[in-house]
């Protein structure tokens, strides 16, 4: 087992390096991308140009452009924004986690409660309209584009039933967790179920397709020949086998946000997450930034890959063979 | 899984059809499915239309800006660019909805083009990235998880690698990183230079990046068919390698690839509205459905329909593609799963 694991992180550890390699030429390499024309602006002088470029030391070899990017995010942890010259990128990033924490942990608690209970109500009602109707839900959920829904979501709560219903509901923005618990909440709750509906959607007809399989297993048939009730058999057996696949399905979905990948609910919702960080340095050009966005979004999806595959080799020791 | 395997067994000889005509047989049956065809087959026709309504339903261009615009309902002509009536009146609304087909049924966008026009153009470019791009990734996905799963070694060392880098890159800021590097600009790759705005860029990145979500399942099929006696009996009857990839895996992945095509499309159908919602898809003039929601944020409190309407294009045409998605793995496989992506 602890074989399996040291050859997990090693392989963990190349894919990050990788990434960064990859984040790296695409910003650097690509054919045409010049980073000093982009931040010189369109119309500037060669001289311009040459300046930036010495400035930011665009003329050094690209390997040892990367190397030196690469120290000062890991090894001094001083790298700085090109475009806001001083501001330091690690405390940029830092800023925005506990946003995007927020966010994320939030939908992740909806999106599991509402998935789990869509997955069993649907499996439970299989052959009457209520496996179908739930569906139908769920293909909803997943077909919508969550900026659109927050659109809408914010046309409804912040101005057309603003002054009715929606009257609790604060302005767009974020509001820490220290200045009040309802306060942080309120700010974040339209933006948690916007969130959620996604990804409800999903886990509903993953849920659900796992289950419909699990209950026509051997064990199953064994479990209803024993004479256990219909619920019983439903959850202690069916659910439980099932919730396998939900569980690797939310490491990796659950690390991909955390890593930013909740990026539109953000930008909609004027929430100033890692997400929204790494778009606005998108839109700046500005490559500490993104590289440190990127870099830090990867960590998390790799770790969560790793944990996922951990986990699956703990409960299934075929995996550690492979 | 083979398809049809179980159908072949129980069924007497004499009735068996061939795999693909049982599951067409079944997709016709599937009334859902069948459902979503003909809703996507009416949007399909009402975009290919766009042209045909601008210019003769509401004659007016919809890609030059009409500012000095104006419109006649009933007898009473108007500005389309209104003052406005809320707030301090200051500045100037386009007009909303009149739901008259002829005279801006959707209303306005900001520049007083029509948006109803713009809806139908637009969701051209959605449809066409959305399918070519899905069309690109089962292909791209099917080449590498087949040569990959198949030759093994040293070349499925490097490709699943490759994979594994890609998958571990979060989708959207894979899109949004390469999209900003390579919209505003125009590339040359060798002979071939794609313009700057070109939606063949949009179909590219969109391609590439689900690769590792096709790719991944199918690689694992393939290995898994390697083993199965049919095909060690063809290797056993000394079958070259082209003979054993043909006639015996490819008929086999087929079926998966064509289960993710409709899901793969309205995923990519997603990501591009998005793409172009965030101003680094299509490129103005051009229109998707992304763009003119974009368009229709700055006028969200006011003329909320601009991005209301093509959200819901987007919703129905995406219900209808996983719909018919569903019902198409019903029939064909069973088995074929897509992680749920972004």
């Amino acid at each position: 087992m602890l074989r399996f694991a040291l050859k997990r992180a090693v392989a963990a550890v190349l894919v990050l390096f990788a990434i960064s390699v990859l984040v790296f030429l695409i910003f650097f390499a690509t054919p045409g991308a010049d980073p000093a024309a982009r931040i010189a602006g369109r119309n500037a002088s060669q001289e311009t140009l040459q300046q930036v470029r010495e400035s930011f030391g665009f003329d050094k070899p690209l390997p040892v452009q990367y190397a030196l990017m690469m120290r000062h995010l890991f090894i001094d942890r001083d790298l700085t924004s090109f475009v806001n010259r001083g501001v330091e990128v690690i405390p940029q990033i830092k800023q925005a986690i506990p946003i995007t924490l927020s966010l994320v942990i939030g939908a992740a608690i909806i999106w599991m409660f509402f998935g789990i209970l869509m997955g069993v109500a649907a499996t439970a009602g299989r052959g009457s309209a209520v496996d179908p109707l739930i569906m139908i839900i769920g293909v909803i959920g997943v077909s919508l584009p969550v900026y659109w829904l927050g659109e809408v979501v914010n046309l409804m709560t912040q101005s057309r039933l603003h002054d009715s219903f929606f009257s609790w509901v604060p302005p767009l923005g974020y509001a820490p967790l220290s200045s009040g618990v309802w306060n942080w909440a309120s700010h974040l709750i339209m933006p948690w179920m916007t969130l959620a509906v996604l990804y409800a959607g999903i886990y509903a007809r993953v849920l659900r397709s796992e289950m419909v399989g699990a209950m026509n297993e051997e064990y199953v048939r064994m479990a209803r020949a024993k004479g256990i009730s219909e619920r019983r058999v439903l959850w202690r057996h069916a659910f439980r086998t099932s919730l396998i696949a939900i569980v690797s399905l939310f490491g990796l979905d659950f690390g991909a946000l955390i890593g930013g990948a909740a990026l539109l609910s953000e930008v909609v919702f004027g929430l100033q997450g890692v997400g929204k960080l790494t778009y606005d340095s998108l839109q700046n050009f500005d490559l500490p930034v993104i590289l440190g966005c990127v870099m830090y979004a990867a960590f998390f999806v790799v770790l969560a890959n790793f944990l996922v595959d951990l986990v699956y080799a703990l409960l299934d020791p075929r995996v550690r063979h492979v | 899984m083979a398809i049809g395997t179980t159908e072949v067994l129980s069924t007497p000889a004499t009735q068996s059809a061939g795999p693909w005509r049982t599951a067409w047989r079944d997709l016709r049956r599937n009334k859902v499915a069948m459902g979503s065809i003909i809703v996507l087959i009416v949007i399909f026709a009402a975009c290919l239309a766009a042209p045909l309504y601008a210019s003769s339903v509401m004659h007016l261009d919809a890609f030059t800006s009409n500012l000095d615009g104006k419109f006649t309902v009933n007898g009473v002509t108007g500005p389309v660019m209104q003052s406005s009536d809320t707030g301090l009146g200051l500045g100037v609304n386009p007009i909303g909805p009149t739901w008259l087909w002829n005279n801006f049924f959707l209303g306005a966008d900001n520049q007083g083009r029509d948006v109803m026009s713009r809806l139908l153009y637009g969701g051209r470019n959605s449809l066409v990235i959305g399918l070519v791009s899905a069309t690109l990734c089962c292909a791209l996905a099917g080449f590498i998880g087949i040569v990959s799963g198949y030759f093994g070694g040293g070349l499925d060392a490097v490709l699943s690698r490759g994979l594994d880098v890609l998958w571990a890159f979060p989708v959207y800021l894979l899109a949004i990183c390469l999209s900003v590097v390579l919209i505003n600009q125009s590339l040359t790759i060798g002979p071939i230079t794609l313009n700057s705005g070109s939606i063949i860029l949009p179909i590219l990145i969109i391609g590439v990046i689900y690769v590792p979500y096709v790719a991944r399942p199918i690689r694992g099929q393939v290995m898994s068919l390697r083993e199965r006696e049919f095909v060690q009996a063809s290797v056993g009857a000394g079958a070259t390698d082209a003979r054993l990839l043909r006639r015996e895996i490819l008929p086999n992945v087929l079926p998966t690839l064509i289960v993710f095509l409709p899901l793969m499309t309205a995923i990519n159908m997603l990501t591009e509205s998005a793409l172009s919602f965030l101003s680094i898809g299509v490129q103005p003039p051009d229109a998707s459905w992304g763009t003119i929601i974009n368009d229709g944020v700055g006028l969200l409190y006011t003329r909320p329909m601009v991005a209301i309407a093509p959200g819901v294009m987007l919703a129905i045409t995406a219900v209808a593609l996983n719909l018919l998605g569903d019902g198409v793995r019903d029939a064909l496989d069973p088995k074929a799963r897509l992680r749920g992506a972004v």
